[in-house]
């Protein structure tokens, strides 16, 4: 225990002693912060909309004027034909391209039926969907509006109508920051953590310091220990740091309890600091252990569901899902700071990171060799 | 000249002879692009909804198997009160609920008029959104069926049509993200690493005394992650249009020259980074945050540019990876060629020029 | 009266592969002794100490130290040995203070124990006034005598000293191996890999290794009688001129 002590005591003069570490641990979550979650907003607005009107009457007018005052779509591009219309979506000038065919009014108000074409630059699927979806929404009230004007008895309508409300809970302002900038905190913990801790015992075997280590009577788990809880420590004020700024910048608050947030956090981020020690003692220099460390934790990072739905994904990589720790913490975060859930609604995830964390470090230790074979 | 291919192969020796890392840099790619290609997309299929049922009549139940029977919907289970949906939704169990109040059938016969409520977990507005659109035009289909008999005077058919990616597959947008991803971190990052290591070592100094001008030798090392990146590409592109079918509409030619394009120009960047960095810590941290990080989300593929606040675009337009996200689309999905991309290749190469540029005069300086 | 041998070893073999670095020695050390390591570069000097400090894992053959078995023993000859090796390995991020705080903790001292060594430790060396300087800003020489009397904090039976004089000056060679033999006189026994020649003449007996065996054992009188050389220079290029394996 004291052995622990002693190591405890180096370690940390070591740290507060380089200047860059600290800029490291402070100053780059702060930008990242400050700046990814004005990046990462999925919310769809400002659709390019073309049109390629070849009706040109009255109604043809008014349903282009009710689709731009929608708010969604943004004109941008208004061809006489449609292969020049198609130009504009090949230039990346406009996403989607709405098709009036010559006599829309005619055959609206003669033949009872007009059709429409709509075409979507659908390279991104959601904006595609999602743009598609709206127009043809604003198209259908269009339409309800059109029926409603020109029937001169609306009780003629005597069709069964279903009338369907919506209610948007946890987030009635569909704000993409409250979901999105908890998830990158999560994501800058997890980089900044297991890069700093694969880095730290590779940096001591490049510089041979590790051989004095070596032939002293530290055991091994006094020595993974050692490494393991000055980051522990650090990575806490950190996570302290980016809790701050989503407050204080974004007015992030948790629905729930921030205790609960750190609760998790403790098993979380031992969890990830003993799978950056794995990573180090297994690689024999920094760039190795940099390098695998980067990787895997980008992938890591961009399989867990914090850019993309994991219920979109296929079913093997759902599986591979409840084996990456990071998921686990950006569904806590989220549930915990956006539904306000409890330590008992998360219990499973907290025993999942129990096992992650005896398991990476428990490896960390048993593969760590004092003595070379 | 000779000399310089002596100390290229010197710098791909040191590559070689690090096997774990250079397989580490061959198939790491490989393996993003098949987890990514397979694994990340926005689509939305067998999301779980809870239903709760206040009327249990014929109207309702059809309702309730039409949205689970869809291929975006699976039903988590039914639940008999608004506290059992906000507990499930707590518990992270399901996205969407469908609220039937009493007397549904009835008052929709009679009264020709009824409520389906829609409660969304909105913690993701965007999913929340297409969810409650798919479910909406379920039950608008479940509505036209009871109306198929009297037809709608004045309607309006809308026929959509899905250009280049008509089943909406995620990785016509992601395979060229990735591609600029991978390019970024192999070439930038990677020889960053690389020639501070040096530095580090001590060993920098030995050469800058050898005959050879210092930055033949700086070139000299990243020639050795260009091969690689070729390769990586290869690789790539193999995959995307074998394994995930995502096609090269245009010139491959044309492709392969603004990959090269790209990557030299990433290559660039990570010289600059090595000049200004110390240790290999700090390279890898800088090329994270100057590379990695807004390739990631500048570069267009993840999140739209056009929906970032307006200081956010500008400073897109400073990140390489951008403007090649934008060849990469152009060529190999919707299958344009130069005529169309002319602007942003210029780009890239202008971009090249001032990094190099720097970079030399940088390195002079140090010298000095 | 027979001295007591601190080490002992008996036909050590360690082979990477099919290269044998090491090729079946034999030898004891004594204690009290200091014992010089001899060999050229890439002779098997560095490696045959690497296994008696119990960092590498012999092929084949028994050794002790301290009277520990190194194949199972391991942990329990740490705990009695000091290691130097050619890096120094002192904490260049560290103070002088510090660094003597953290080895000799680790090692078990006591912390009034610590206090005290540390206060000796400074004045012998010279060192006052620099306590809290950190070892990086430290002149080569000092680095070495710092490291060696931190090898040595704990007074451990034997300490075990890699190539401990490259790159330093005579002079401080000469301080430096005032120091070893005081360390000497107080019962420490001294095992010390060099390849100067003239510091071998500093030691009580000398092996010298060629292509991985020991080739020559004894005093450097006798071997100098033995070989007909007026120095170890001498001695040792005619037992190299055999040498297959070139240097490093």
């Amino acid at each position: 225990m004291r052995t622990l002590k002693f190591l405890l005591q180096k370690e940390l003069i070591q740290i507060v002693r380089d200047p860059s570490i600290l800029k490291i641990l402070f100053i780059m979550p702060m930008i990242q912060l400050l700046i990814m979650p004005l990046a990462a907003d999925y919310e769809i607005k400002n659709i390019n909309l073309g049109v390629v009107d070849q009706d040109h009457t009255q109604y043809s007018q008014k349903l282009v004027n009710k689709i731009i005052s929608s708010g969604y779509f943004k004109l941008k591009d208004y061809s006489p034909t449609f292969p020049k219309g198609m130009y504009a979506i090949e230039a990346d000038k406009t996403d989607l391209i709405l098709e009036i065919p010559p006599h829309f009014e005619r055959d609206l108000i003669q033949e009872n039926k007009a059709p429409l074409l709509v075409s979507v630059d659908a390279i991104n699927g959601v904006k595609a969907g999602l743009g598609g979806a709206y127009i043809q929404g604003i198209i259908q009230e269009y339409n309800q509006d059109i029926r409603d004007e020109w029937l001169q008895n609306p009780r003629f309508n005597q069709q069964p109508a279903i009338e369907v409300t919506f209610s948007n809970w946890y987030n009635p302002n569909m704000n993409y920051r409250v979901f999105m900038v908890p998830g990158i905190l999560v994501m800058l913990l997890t980089i900044i953590g297991s890069s700093f801790a694969a880095n730290n015992i590779v940096r001591e075997k490049e510089m041979g310091t590790i051989e004095q280590i070596n032939v002293s009577p530290i055991k091994k788990w006094q020595f993974i220990l050692g490494k393991l809880i000055p980051f522990w420590i650090l990575a806490f004020g950190v996570l302290t740091f980016g809790l701050i700024i989503a407050r204080v910048v974004y007015g992030i608050v948790p629905f729930g309890h921030y205790i609960t947030i750190y609760v998790f956090a403790s098993f979380y981020l031992l969890a990830i600091l003993g799978f950056g020690l794995l990573l180090s003692t297994f690689a024999q220099t920094q760039q190795q252990s940099m390098l695998v460390s980067f990787f895997v934790t980008m992938i890591f990072n961009l399989l867990s569901g914090l850019f993309t739905p994991i219920e979109s994904m296929p079913h093997w990589a759902q599986i591979l899902t409840r084996f990456n720790p990071i998921a686990y913490f950006i569904e806590v975060m989220r549930m915990v700071m956006l539904k306000g859930s409890g330590l008992a609604d998360i219990k499973t995830q907290i025993l999942a990171l129990l096992g992650f964390a005896v398991f990476f470090n428990g490896w960390a230790i048993l593969n760590y060799r004092k003595r070379s074979g | 000249m000779k000399q310089f291919l002596i100390f290229i192969k010197k710098e791909w020796l040191h590559i070689w002879r690090d096997r774990r890392t250079l397989v580490i840099l061959i198939w790491m790619p490989v393996i993003q692009i098949l987890l990514y290609g397979f694994a990340l997309t926005n689509e939305v299929k067998n999301s779980k909804f809870a239903i709760f049922d206040q009327s249990r009549d014929e109207a309702t139940k059809t309702i309730s198997a039409e949205i689970a029977a869809s291929r975006y919907f699976s039903l988590w289970k039914n639940v008999y009160s608004y506290d059992d949906i906000g507990a499930t939704f707590r518990q992270g169990k399901i996205r969407l609920a469908v609220v039937f109040p009493r007397n549904f059938r009835y008052d929709l016969l009679h009264t020709n008029h009824a409520q389906i409520q829609l409660i969304a977990d909105a913690s993701d507005p965007n999913t929340a959104n297409m969810l409650t659109n798919y479910a909406t035009s379920i039950i608008n289909d479940y509505q036209a069926t009871l109306n198929r008999d009297v037809a709608m005077p004045y309607s309006i058919t809308t026929q959509t049509r899905m250009l280049y990616n008509p089943e909406l597959k995620g990785a016509y947008s992601f395979v060229p993200g990735v591609m600029a991803l991978v390019l970024m971190l192999v070439c930038a990052m990677m020889t960053s690493i690389a020639i501070v290591k040096e530095k580090e070592m001590g060993t920098m100094e030995v050469i800058l005394v050898s005959p050879m001008k210092p930055f033949k030798i700086i070139i000299a090392k990243t020639i050795p992650y260009l091969f690689v990146s070729m390769l990586n590409i290869a690789c790539i592109l193999l995959l995307s249009v074998f394994v995930l079918d995502v096609p090269i509409v245009g010139s491959l030619c044309l492709l392969i020259g603004e990959s090269v394009l790209f990557t030299v120009t990433a290559l660039s960047l990570g010289i600059l980074i090595s000049n200004g960095a110390k240790t290999q810590r700090t390279a890898q941290f800088a090329s994270m945050m100057s590379l990695f990080l807004p390739t990631l989300l500048f570069s267009g593929f993840l999140f739209p540019v056009e929906n970032m606040p307006w200081p956010l675009q500008v400073i897109s337009n400073v990140v390489p990876a951008k403007w090649y996200y934008i060849i990469v689309k152009n060529i190999m999905i919707k299958g344009l060629g130069f005529s169309y991309v002319w602007k942003e290749t210029l780009i890239l190469v202008g971009m090249t020029v001032v990094l190099l540029g720097i970079s030399i005069k940088n390195f002079k300086i140090r010298l000095a | 009266m027979a001295k007591e041998k601190v080490i002992t070893a008996k036909e050590l073999t360690k082979k990477f592969g099919d290269f044998v670095a090491v090729d079946k020695i034999t030898f004891d050390v004594e204690k009290g002794e200091i014992f010089g390591f001899l060999g050229a570069n890439g002779a098997g000097k560095t490696t045959a100490m690497r296994m008696l400090c119990g960092l590498s894992l012999p092929s084949s053959g028994q050794a002790t130290v301290a009277g520990f078995d190194v194949y199972k023993e391991n942990e329990k000859i740490k705990k009695n040995i000091g290691y130097m090796s050619q890096k120094f390995s002192l904490y260049e991020d560290l103070t002088i203070v510090e660094n003597i705080r953290f080895y000799a903790g680790i090692y078990g001292l006591k912390d009034d124990k610590i206090k005290d060594k540390t206060a000796s430790l400074i004045k012998e060396l010279h060192m006052e006034g620099s306590e809290k300087a950190l070892v990086r800003s430290l002149p080569l020489g000092w680095k070495q005598k710092l490291a060696f009397s931190i090898a040595i904090v704990h007074e451990p039976a034997i300490v075990f000293l890699d190539e401990p004089t490259g790159g330093v000056d005579p002079i401080t060679r000469r301080e430096f191996w005032g120091l070893i033999y005081e360390a000497s006189g107080r019962g420490i026994t001294i095992f010390v890999t060099t390849h100067y020649m003239d510091e071998a003449e500093y030691c009580n007996r000398v092996s010298v290794m060629v292509d991985g065996r020991i080739d020559a054992l004894d005093s450097p009188a006798n071997l100098m009688k033995q070989y007909d050389s007026k120095s170890m220079d001498g001695v040792f290029l005619q037992l190299a001129r055999k040498a297959v394996r070139k240097g490093d």
